[in-house]
């Protein structure tokens, strides 16, 4: 094996290596294919599985830090095998399943949740000429199999035979279905900056981070994503204090571990995406030339991401099913519609103009998103204003009687009115 | 006749198709009903695979499973009295149904068969390269497909607004 | 390779059992499934057609797009009508809504 050639290409020599094995064996070269196929298939889902045991020791030390504590560190060395110990735990627990259940669909939806997932590693593009599968449609079969996810949690809460895990399972399936909306509009942002779906060449044309030139869409992906697994702030869907653990109540033991497993996974390959999409995948110095580099930039890349839902989620309380289903359609929606129509039209002027520079391009695109998050900000600072007079001539008619305790400053433009109601 | 790799899987997803097909319009329990008609529209994006229509097969999977089966499964919950299905789930004239069903098929197959060009076409015509940017150009082109583009989108908005006209919470 | 008849046998055969499902159920969210399997069958004709005959024009794959979403907008309006009869009559029983039967 030529060195060389193995740094420029691994999973070619690789191959090459393997197809000569297998033909020396005597197989026909389409069974070969077939083989060399499965065999992939095998490495990245055994990749993909084997990583949230590094993820879930990640955040729980991340975690502690951050609330002053040390997290685990007496299992093995700093305690990363504290989640082997766990999941050993998982294991050996009894297996309970509720009277009633739906046998077959009870057991399949953790299943789902799992295979939902790793499904979308199929598509990442770890290097230049590392990918599972190279599809020309990459970023709607994201989409696609995420919401296969959801139909794995609306499963797992009917089959449960319980109120509260079909209650938990409507509201998880009213908000993932709800936040899908903004997650493929300012999905199709670096599509159309990228002129292909394919996230091979989303990476390839980021010569300019995305970040740069679509801030706005990057943000709106990244809440809507964190929205899509299911974590603080948006974790409803599990909240302990209210609906007791949700649509996963009636679970014990791995199968309740598969659907952990299932939502630390996600939230990494949330990071993995935004990475993908807005930070440039595996772009940095000589990622071209040596793809293993290419795999270490993407690898650092999506813990960035990993490590940011981690700390919203320590930091950030939990919102209302209404607030949040607010929060998605009277805001995210419409700012993800203004997004795709600013960044259509500026794009085409620029086309126009003939400004091929891609740095004048990006920089462009970032001052029309400037001023388009003005804009927001605009409009959200008058909504609030007529809101806070609503309310507070709505308080004032309410307090008459009670001065000391009505003292809430409403609005603005109101302090002396409100001061001077209780003078007289 | 040698059976090639693309026969068997093209037999394969038929028949999980089918079977999946004859458990919606069988099964006792709406639930498992809806489940298995996700399986369908599973098989049928296997077979617009098979067919290179990948787009094809992305926009079922993330329409017809991630969407409209998610809308079905939402229905039968919210309109089921009891939580257990009971008595036949099929009507009276249930039997007439079957042979009316039989009898389209067959009619179906008999002229089927009578199309010997339709047993030859082989499928070696090349797919264009850039089918995909083909499609799109399409879709915004006012010569090719741009009006019924439009329609749709407006049968869309009329849809989504009568739906929560008709379903919406009377005060 | 496959021959073009057996695609065309199998959407058929998914529509047959689609129109069975239509006519036999008693439910009338199991009657929607029903047309959703017909659709179905359409496309796969549909696309068959195109990748067997004229790959070259985009058109077959564009009236499955245009027929995709018709189904779609079909099987919300229907959903919406179904649970607002529920809500009325309480029933979603195709045979029980029989108010205006002579």
């Amino acid at each position: 094996m030529d060195i060389g050639q193995f740094i420029k290409d691994p999973l070619g020599v690789i191959g090459a290596f393997l197809t000569s094995l297998l033909a020396g064996i005597g197989l026909a070269p389409q069974a070969i294919m077939v083989i060399e196929m499965i065999i992939g298939v095998v490495v990245i889902a055994s990749a993909a599985l084997v990583l949230p045991l590094f993820l879930i020791w990640f955040e729980r030390r991340v975690v502690a830090r951050m609330q002053d504590r040390i997290g685990p560190n007496r299992v093995g060395p700093q305690g990363l095998l504290q989640t082997i110990a766990d999941a050993i735990k998982l294991m050996i627990k009894e297996d309970i399943t509720p009277i009633g259940a739906d046998k077959l669909v009870y057991n399949a939806a953790p299943i789902l949740s799992v295979v939902a997932i790793i499904s979308m590693w199929a598509v990442l593009p770890f290097a230049s000429n590392i990918i599972g599968t190279s599809l020309n449609v990459g970023a709607l079969y994201i989409v696609g199999v995420g919401s296969l996810g959801t139909l794995a949690i609306m499963m797992g809460g009917w089959a449960s035979n319980n109120k509260y895990a079909l209650l938990g399972a409507f509201r998880t399936v009213a908000q993932l279905v709800s936040y899908e909306a903004p997650m493929i509009l300012s999905l199709l942002v670096p599509v159309i900056l990228a002129r292909t779906m394919d996230l091979n060449g989303i990476v390839q044309a980021q010569s300019v981070w995305f970040i740069v030139a679509a801030p706005i869409a990057a943000l709106i992906f990244f809440v809507t994503s964190v929205a899509e697994v299911g974590r603080t702030p948006f974790d409803l869907l599990e909240a302990e204090s209210e609906i007791v653990a949700g649509f996963h109540i009636e679970y014990s033991g791995m199968k309740f571990g598969m659907f952990f497993v299932a939502e630390f996974l996600h939230a990494f390959t949330v990071g993995a995406l935004t990475a993908v999409l807005f930070l440039g995948g595996w772009r940095g110095p000589f990622a071209e030339q040596v793809p293993l580099l290419g795999i270490v930039y993407f690898i650092l890349k999506a813990f960035l991401g990993y490590f940011i839902v981690i700390l919203m989620r320590t930091t950030l309380p939990r919102i209302r099913i209404d607030h949040m289903l607010d929060l998605n359609w009277k805001f995210l929606v419409p700012t993800s519609l203004s997004v795709i129509v600013v960044t259509i039209v500026v794009d085409k002027l620029i086309q126009q103009a003939g400004i091929t520079n891609d740095w004048a391009r990006s920089g462009l695109l970032f001052l029309a998103n400037v001023l388009l998050g003005l804009a927001i900000f605009w409009v959200l600072s008058r909504a609030a204003r007529s809101m806070r007079a609503f309310e507070g001539a709505a308080g004032e008619a309410h307090h008459g009687g009670d001065h000391a305790a009505g003292h809430l400053a409403p609005a603005h433009g109101e302090p002396a009115e409100a001061h001077a109601a209780p003078a007289h | 006749m040698t059976v090639t790799v693309d026969q068997i899987l093209f037999l394969i997803t038929a028949l999980v198709t089918m079977g999946a097909a004859a458990t919606v319009v069988t099964a006792q329990n709406l639930v498992h009903a809806a489940l298995a008609l996700i399986a369908t529209f599973f098989g049928v994006a296997i077979l617009f695979v098979l067919l290179q229509a990948g787009f094809l097969a992305t926009v079922q999977v993330v329409l017809y499973i991630g969407a409209i089966s998610i809308l079905i499964i939402f229905a039968i919950m919210l309109t089921r009295r009891v939580m257990q299905d009971s008595g036949p789930q099929t009507n009276q004239q249930w039997w007439l149904a079957a042979v009316f069903a039989l009898a389209l098929f067959a009619a179906l197959w008999v002229v089927l068969q009578q199309v010997p060009a339709l047993q030859q076409a082989s499928g070696s015509l090349p797919i264009p390269g850039d089918s995909l940017q083909l499609l799109g150009f399409g879709f915004v082109d006012p010569n090719q497909y741009l009006l019924p583009f439009e329609l749709a989108s407006v049968l869309l908005l009329i849809a989504l607004v009568g739906s929560i006209v008709i379903a919406g919470e009377k005060q | 390779m496959v021959p073009l008849s057996w695609y065309l046998t199998l959407a058929a055969a998914l529509f047959c059992v689609g129109l069975y499902g239509v006519l036999a159920r008693k439910n009338a969210v199991a009657i929607l499934m029903g047309i959703e399997l017909m659709l179905n069958a359409v496309n796969i004709n549909l696309v068959a057609f195109w990748h067997y005959l004229e790959p070259q024009v985009m058109a077959g794959q564009m009236f499955t797009i245009i027929v995709l979403t018709v189904a779609a907008s079909e099987a919300a309006v229907g959903l919406a009508l179904i649970i607002s009869i529920y809500r009325r009559r309480n029933t979603v029983i195709a045979e029980d809504v029989d108010l205006m039967k002579w």
